[in-house]
């Protein structure tokens, strides 16, 4: 059976190599145990400035309450906003909040006073979760004060004077991720990276570089059905690709104990068949290549868009939906939200049937273009 | 014509409208040792590719080991070998594993591939070399095993480009017993080489000049009809009226 050698010539290649059976253990180990403490979206530490106009018990209570808070770290109380503009626009703080004169005055007479807040909102996300935080924070101040000073909360504290709102106590439960941890939406993302890294970029710089090497002439001139030679190509990294999921997988259990509770089945199921289609993909581009260095540009391209159109790192929803319809066609799509949905939902294969079966089509697409597109003859 | 292992009519190479192999007809008969000559950019590698089943032609039929070139393409590579003026084994398997993987390839059954391979390996006096892996062994090495391995199968004609480029003049005279040797068993040698010292080894040779081929006789006959003394002259009488740059 030709494939047998076939075979064993690959395998023997591979383990021959000096750098790659190094790189499928170390890169899946460091990137599962260092991102997740990097690629983090909690907000915290944000640096406020106090610009205090009143002096009285109340503004210091306010001030007293941001300082307790985990998300803020206090920094200048000045009574001149010019100053703490300065040091925003220096970087040295994200935040202003002004608290105006006569504040306790108004609010213990009209039952309301403005507060303003200023963010650098050069990062978007932590502008956004910065201004979120300091407005609820105000809110609970204007609640406690009232209380404090047993007044209706007719108008509460207007936070940049058009915010007036009624008083809901809301209270929040946090499904499937009780305590926001960004990890666990992060560590099936990242594992889902690796794979793609690994299962794709290994194929797309092997035939290629057989290629470049000259040793494709040799299985050209040989009677090796196209069939046989991609199966014989696509195997290894098959396997390859599996044993660094596990990898990541074990990782994930022992570092972060995150374990697909009833879907360890369905993970190795949809493992399975995304690595062929990855792995296919990778060998159609090293076929339509000449070099190795148009492989790597090539699967650079497609590998950017693969995560930044799978959902991997921003929600599908939020896409124009002109993207989201292309998401159909992005094969990790489905294997990001399989992974999602058995790592933090607790589901398993009956509740992704539709994913399965994109994972099954791209499976067979992408195994028969490799073999097409691969030619024995010019 | 029962044989000629290979016959060639009209066979014509185009690369957009550049003609790499211009009309070419010949036939090479059984167990002939048959020089492909010509100056760099003649033609002969996409020639002999067209031949291998590699390259499609654009015009033209040729017929090797039975078989037609465009339509059977897959049936000739079973009964040909093929070694290329690249070297071709992979650098980073060992002697015995490139032997066991291109027997494998062609279908020698498993059990005899063990002992064949001693055999191989003893005739060549590389028993020491068994494990070691192909990049480090010399050049003329690589080139010996590289058509060990090229015949090893057992092919009808075996296909050499170049087989001696860059070899010391001992292993390019070992080379040659090797393919005295392979022509006796009756296998084909269809070999192109620049040293005209080798087209004197061969049986016939056909000289291309810029796609076409000029000459095609046995040397003796070459040289008795351009009245000179040696290939080498019939060589540069010929390459020299050609007109593609290199």
């Amino acid at each position: 059976m030709m494939l047998k050698y076939l075979l064993e010539k690959e395998f023997k290649q591979f383990f021959r190599n000096p750098f790659l059976p190094k790189l499928i253990v170390f890169f899946p180990v460091m990137i599962m145990l260092i991102i997740p403490w990097i690629a983090n979206m909690d907000i915290k530490n944000i640096n406020v400035s106090v610009v205090n106009h009143d002096s009285s018990s109340a503004s210091e209570d306010l001030i007293h309450v941001i300082e307790s808070s985990n998300y803020f770290i206090l920094g200048k109380v000045t009574a001149d906003y010019d100053e703490a503009m300065t040091l925003l626009e220096f970087g040295e703080t994200d935040a202003i909040i002004e608290i105006p004169a006569e504040f306790e005055k108004n609010l213990l007479t009209t039952g309301s006073s403005p507060v303003q807040i200023s963010i650098n909102a050069v990062n978007e996300t932590k502008g956004a979760l910065g201004s979120n935080y300091l407005t609820a924070i105000c809110m609970d101040f204007s609640s406690d004060f009232f209380e404090k000073h047993n007044m209706a909360a007719a108008g509460n504290i207007n936070v940049v004077s058009t915010f007036n709102m009624p008083k809901l106590n809301v209270s929040v439960q946090n499904r499937y991720n009780p305590y926001m941890d960004y990890k666990l939406f992060m560590i099936p993302a990242l594992m889902v990276i690796i794979v793609i890294l690994m299962g794709g970029f290994l194929p797309a710089l092997n035939i290629v570089g057989e290629k470049e090497k000259g040793t494709i002439e040799q299985i050209n001139i040989s009677p090796v059905p196209k069939f046989i030679f991609i199966i014989a190509k696509l195997i290894p990294y098959w396997v390859i690709g599996l044993l660094v999921l596990f990898l990541t997988m074990l990782v994930g259990y022992w570092v972060y104990g995150l374990w697909p509770e009833n879907g360890f089945w369905t993970v190795c199921l949809f493992a399975v068949l995304f690595i062929f289609a990855v792995s296919g993909f990778g060998l159609i581009v090293s076929n339509y290549a000449k070099t190795m260095q148009q492989a790597s540009f090539i699967m650079f391209f497609f590998i950017l868009v693969f995560m930044l159109m799978s959902g991997l790192l921003t929600p599908l929803h939020c896409m124009p939906e002109w993207a989201q319809y292309f998401t159909i066609i992005n094969p990790p799509r489905y294997f990001i939200e399989m992974m999602r949905v058995v790592y933090i939902k607790g589901g398993t294969l009956h509740d992704l049937w539709p994913q399965f079966f994109a994972h099954v089509f791209f499976a067979v697409f992408f195994a028969l273009w490799a073999v097409l597109s691969y030619k024995k003859r010019d | 014509m029962e044989d000629n292992v290979i016959i060639a009519e009209g066979l014509t190479k185009c690369f957009g409208t550049f003609t790499a192999v211009d009309h070419i007809s010949f036939s090479v008969k059984k167990g002939e040792i048959f020089g492909f000559l010509g100056a760099n950019g003649a033609g002969k590698t996409t020639a002999m590719r067209m031949l291998c089943g590699l390259s499609i032609p654009t015009e033209g039929k040729a017929v090797v080991a039975g078989f037609d070139v465009e339509t059977q393409s897959e049936e000739i590579k079973k009964n040909i070998g093929y070694m290329s003026q690249k070297f071709s084994l992979y650098e980073d398997l060992k002697v015995w594993e490139n032997i066991r993987l291109f027997a494998g390839i062609y279908g020698v059954p498993e059990k005899e591939i063990a002992p064949k391979t001693d055999a191989l390996l003893g005739r060549l006096g590389f028993e020491k070399e068994k494990n070691t892996l192909v990049k480090l062994l010399p050049l003329g090495w690589k080139q010996k095993l590289a058509f060990s391995v090229a015949i090893f199968h057992g092919p009808k004609i075996v296909f050499l480009d170049e087989p001696t480029g860059g070899v010391d003049p001992m292993v390019r005279r070992q080379f040659w017993n090797m393919i005295y040797e392979a022509a006796e068993r009756g296998i084909t040698v269809f070999v192109t080489t620049h040293y005209m010292d080798e087209a004197e080894y061969c049986d016939r040779i056909s000289i291309m000049v810029d796609g076409r081929i000029e000459a095609m006789d046995t040397p003796k006959n070459l040289k008795d009809e351009f009245g000179v003394e040696s290939m080498d002259e019939v060589f540069y009488l010929l390459a020299r009226t050609a007109k593609r740059a290199e």
